[in-house]
């Protein structure tokens, strides 16, 4: 009889105390110092850092050399996502495998979704490859919302930065200036690169190449490449003989010489297919922080565009 | 002659009447013909205007089909696909949305109201087995599960999620519960039936696991395929640790009715389940995760006892372990995972002969999964437990496994599965399954 009066009052005591956090509003971020930033890959991460300055504090989950769609939902995540003022994520069901969980689990009102602490760059870009008509999975691991690797375009990265910065005078009116000013500052030097860029790439405007996943559209489409095939047969599927024979006839009769290879894919069959047909395999990065020295937003397109122009040259 | 004379002026000035009357009528049908030549050229006018505002409006047609759906405006000048002003481009264009995808809607003109639906998920779950297991027999070939998932944001406060089981014997609510994710001090909270924290393998579904079977501590002690699974409340909180050590705590209440484990008579008789869970990242490849659990309630035992049925009552402690490894470039093509439970089950029951007892039985299983390459998974399992009723009988087991994956969505696997039972008999089967999703299943806590 004891336990069963003490189960009762356990069960009355813990029932009163939900009822009671439920009941309690939602308090405002309280955070006087750096605003803390998480942010689902490390692209975001950059351009965050390059607004925010040293008002900031800012980690990504996702390695710059890791499939952003398969990112684990580690428990050790939630450590950075359970102190965060303002996540921010790539969306278009990117992150769909691992962040929800993680967003769930923290324990963190601020950055659930549509808090003031969740933001979602996707709706500040130019998105690619909406498909059209009925989406089944027929057509791959498709997804239905657009391409989501569109941080591989300046324009778009632009776009972002600005979000980015509008959301952060948000959080800290007082700061607003700053963020303001650094965005200026961020833009003008974009600028200056892109054109840099822009011209190295322009005698190659119109090359076709291949790519492994659909990871490059929207850099493809600023540089002015065309893409006529894919390693993988339909997006998140192995590659198969068949259609491996298939891209490799392709490229013999479109005469193209530059496959193009996120890092954590297998390059077994794209150097297996540049054998065949005289191609170069270029393990293209995707993301900040694919390799040491691409330390920032313009630095991945100084890495990319100098690997391309090499192949290009090499293969002419 | 009078008469002769009148007639022959008749005759004179007739036909100069006739004459005149010819010439107006002729100047009359030139009118005519006239305004009908003017009116046939307007018309024809008309139609050349109709005829080329037709063509206008074509070309502008197919002009906007072959057009971008929604070009952006230029944000920076060097940008080689449109060129605008400075100051246009100074402002970054605005996203695109307009254009979206649609998914299978067949209600037509309901169509928007769907968009507010929640996430909508089956997975299927056929089974089939072939060889001896004359202690616990299953069905040749059965249609094991069929899990329909509705999830959905329920406001900014709360999240809902529904797993219903459709098995051949009938429908079962695996989970249906509530979580409240904007609770202050780092609290999460549910509310409504759910698998329970206790260890690991309890709190994954089936389709979510690395056989075919569940352990057999899990059916020994645990209650069966369903495990520890009731209506009730649970908070969960991540607790103050060292840096980079991960620590959580998790206390639920439960009626107290779940499967074989706890039996309610009253509504005092709820049960609890406690977990501790202590994460650590030894590389960005490898990890640990070590829990213990504890889990008290009422004894199916004394369910049936008119005398103090309160009296009796099943206490369950675990310890879990996971190891994982996963290089982060080729996270997809090669991982290794290995995974370890033991469950100390006390139960209070009457003897044969009709006096109190309390049944102490120990049982525990370690598996290992190793990813071969991007489609091929093999592994395997060893189990050993005692019985719940009747810890002096023990069962021994061990499963190999090989898995291939077409895609993200559907799996197919088999297991070889031996076992020698406490009563002398052994089971030797072959398994075989298939798993397949239809629609967006939300991805699963680690």
């Amino acid at each position: 009889m004891k336990h069963t009066s003490n189960a009762f009052r356990f069960t009355a005591t813990t029932a009163s105390l939900a009822l009671l956090l439920a009941s309690l509003q939602v308090p405002p971020s309280q955070a006087a110092g750096k605003i803390q930033i998480v942010t689902a890959t490390s692209d975001l991460a950059a351009l965050a850092q390059e607004v925010g300055g040293d008002r900031v504090e800012v980690e990504s989950i996702a390695r710059g050399y890791q499939d952003p769609h398969f990112v684990e939902a580690k428990p050790s995540f939630l450590l950075k996502l359970r102190k965060a003022d303002l996540l921010i994520v790539v969306g278009l069901e990117l992150e769909i495998g691992w962040l929800p969980p993680l967003i769930n689990q923290s324990g963190n009102p601020r950055i659930q979704v549509a808090a003031p602490g969740y933001f979602d760059a996707s709706r500040f870009a130019e998105i690619l490859e909406i498909p059209k008509g009925v989406v089944t999975r027929a057509e791959g691991d498709v997804h239905p919302l657009g391409n989501p690797h569109y941080w591989l375009d300046p324009a778009n990265g632009q776009r972002i930065a600005k979000g980015i910065a509008d959301r952060l005078s948000e959080m800290r009116p007082a700061d607003a200036s700053y963020f303001e000013q650094r965005y200026q500052a961020f833009t003008k030097r974009l600028q200056e690169e892109d054109q840099k860029w822009v011209a190295e790439m322009k005698p190659y405007a119109g090359r076709k190449v291949v790519t492994y996943h659909r990871s490059w559209p929207n850099f493809a489409k600023h540089f002015d490449l065309d893409v006529v095939g894919y390693v993988e047969p339909r997006p998140g599927i192995p590659p198969s003989p068949s259609h491996t024979l298939e891209l490799i006839q392709l490229m013999k009769r479109e005469n193209i010489k530059v496959i193009m290879v996120e890092p954590y894919f297998d390059l077994k069959t794209p150097k297996a297919i540049a054998r065949d047909t005289g191609a170069q395999v270029v393990v293209m990065m995707p993301s900040v922080g694919g390799e040491k020295e691409i330390t920032d937003y313009f630095k991945l397109f100084d890495y990319d565009i100098a690997l391309l122009k090499k192949a290009f040259d090499a293969t002419h | 002659m009078k008469n002769a004379m009148v007639l022959a002026c008749a005759l004179l000035v007739l036909p100069g009447a006739l004459s005149a009357q010819d010439a107006s009528k002729e100047s009359a049908e030139a009118k005519r013909e006239d305004r009908l030549k003017t009116l046939e050229e307007q018309v024809r006018a008309l139609a050349a205007e109709v005829e080329a505002l037709r063509g206008e409006l074509k070309t502008a047609r197919e002009s906007a089909a072959n057009a971008p759906a929604t070009r952006p405006k230029l944000v920076l000048a060097s940008a080689p696909y449109a060129r605008e002003s400075a100051e246009a481009a100074a402002t970054p264009g605005p996203p695109q949305g307009s254009s979206t995808a649609q998914t299978q809607v067949f209600g037509g003109a309901t169509s928007n109201a769907k968009l507010l639906n929640p996430d909508i998920s089956v997975i299927g779950d056929f089974l089939g087995t072939a060889g001896n297991n004359s202690i616990r027999p299953v069905r040749s070939l059965e249609m094991h599960e069929s899990e329909l998932g509705l999830q959905a944001i329920i406001d900014p406060y709360a999240r809902g999620d529904f797993f219903l089981s459709f098995g051949e014997q009938g429908v079962n609510v695996e989970e249906g519960y509530l979580t409240f994710t904007s609770l202050p001090g780092g609290f999460v909270a549910k509310v409504g039936k759910m698998r329970a924290a206790f260890g690991k393998v309890n709190t994954i579904h089936n389709h979510a696991l690395e056989w075919t079977d569940r352990p057999m501590v899990t059916d020994n002690l645990l209650g069966g395929e369903d495990g520890i699974d009731d209506a009730g409340l649970s908070v969960t909180r991540i607790l103050p640790a060292p840096k980079w050590i991960f620590m959580e705590a998790t206390g639920q209440v439960f009626r107290g009715d779940s499967s074989t484990v706890f039996q309610s008579v009253t509504h005092k008789d709820v049960s609890y389940v406690g977990h501790l869970r202590a994460y650590k990242d030894l590389s960005e490849s490898t990890n640990v995760d070590i829990g213990a659990s504890y889990s008290r309630g009422h004894s199916a035992a004394g369910a049936d006892l008119i005398t103090l049925p309160s009296n009796f009552h099943t206490d369950l402690y675990g310890m879990d372990a996971t190891f994982r490894w996963k290089p982060l470039r080729r996270a997809i093509y090669h991982s290794f995972l290995a995974r370890s439970e033991l469950v100390w089950s006390q139960r209070d029951q009457l003897s044969p002969l009709s006096l109190f007892q309390t049944q102490r039985a120990f049982g525990f299983f370690t598996s290992g999964e190793y990813r071969l390459t991007r489609r091929w998974t093999m592994g395997g399992r060893f189990d050993r437990t005692g019985r719940a009723q009747q810890a002096n009988l023990t069962d021994t087991g061990f499963s190999a496994l090989l898995t291939y994956w077409p895609s993200e969505f559907s799996q197919i696997r088999g297991q070889y599965r031996f076992a020698r039972y406490a009563e002398g008999t052994d089971g030797s089967e072959l398994r075989f399954q298939f798993l397949f999703v239809l629609g967006a299943h939300g991805a699963h806590p680690f």
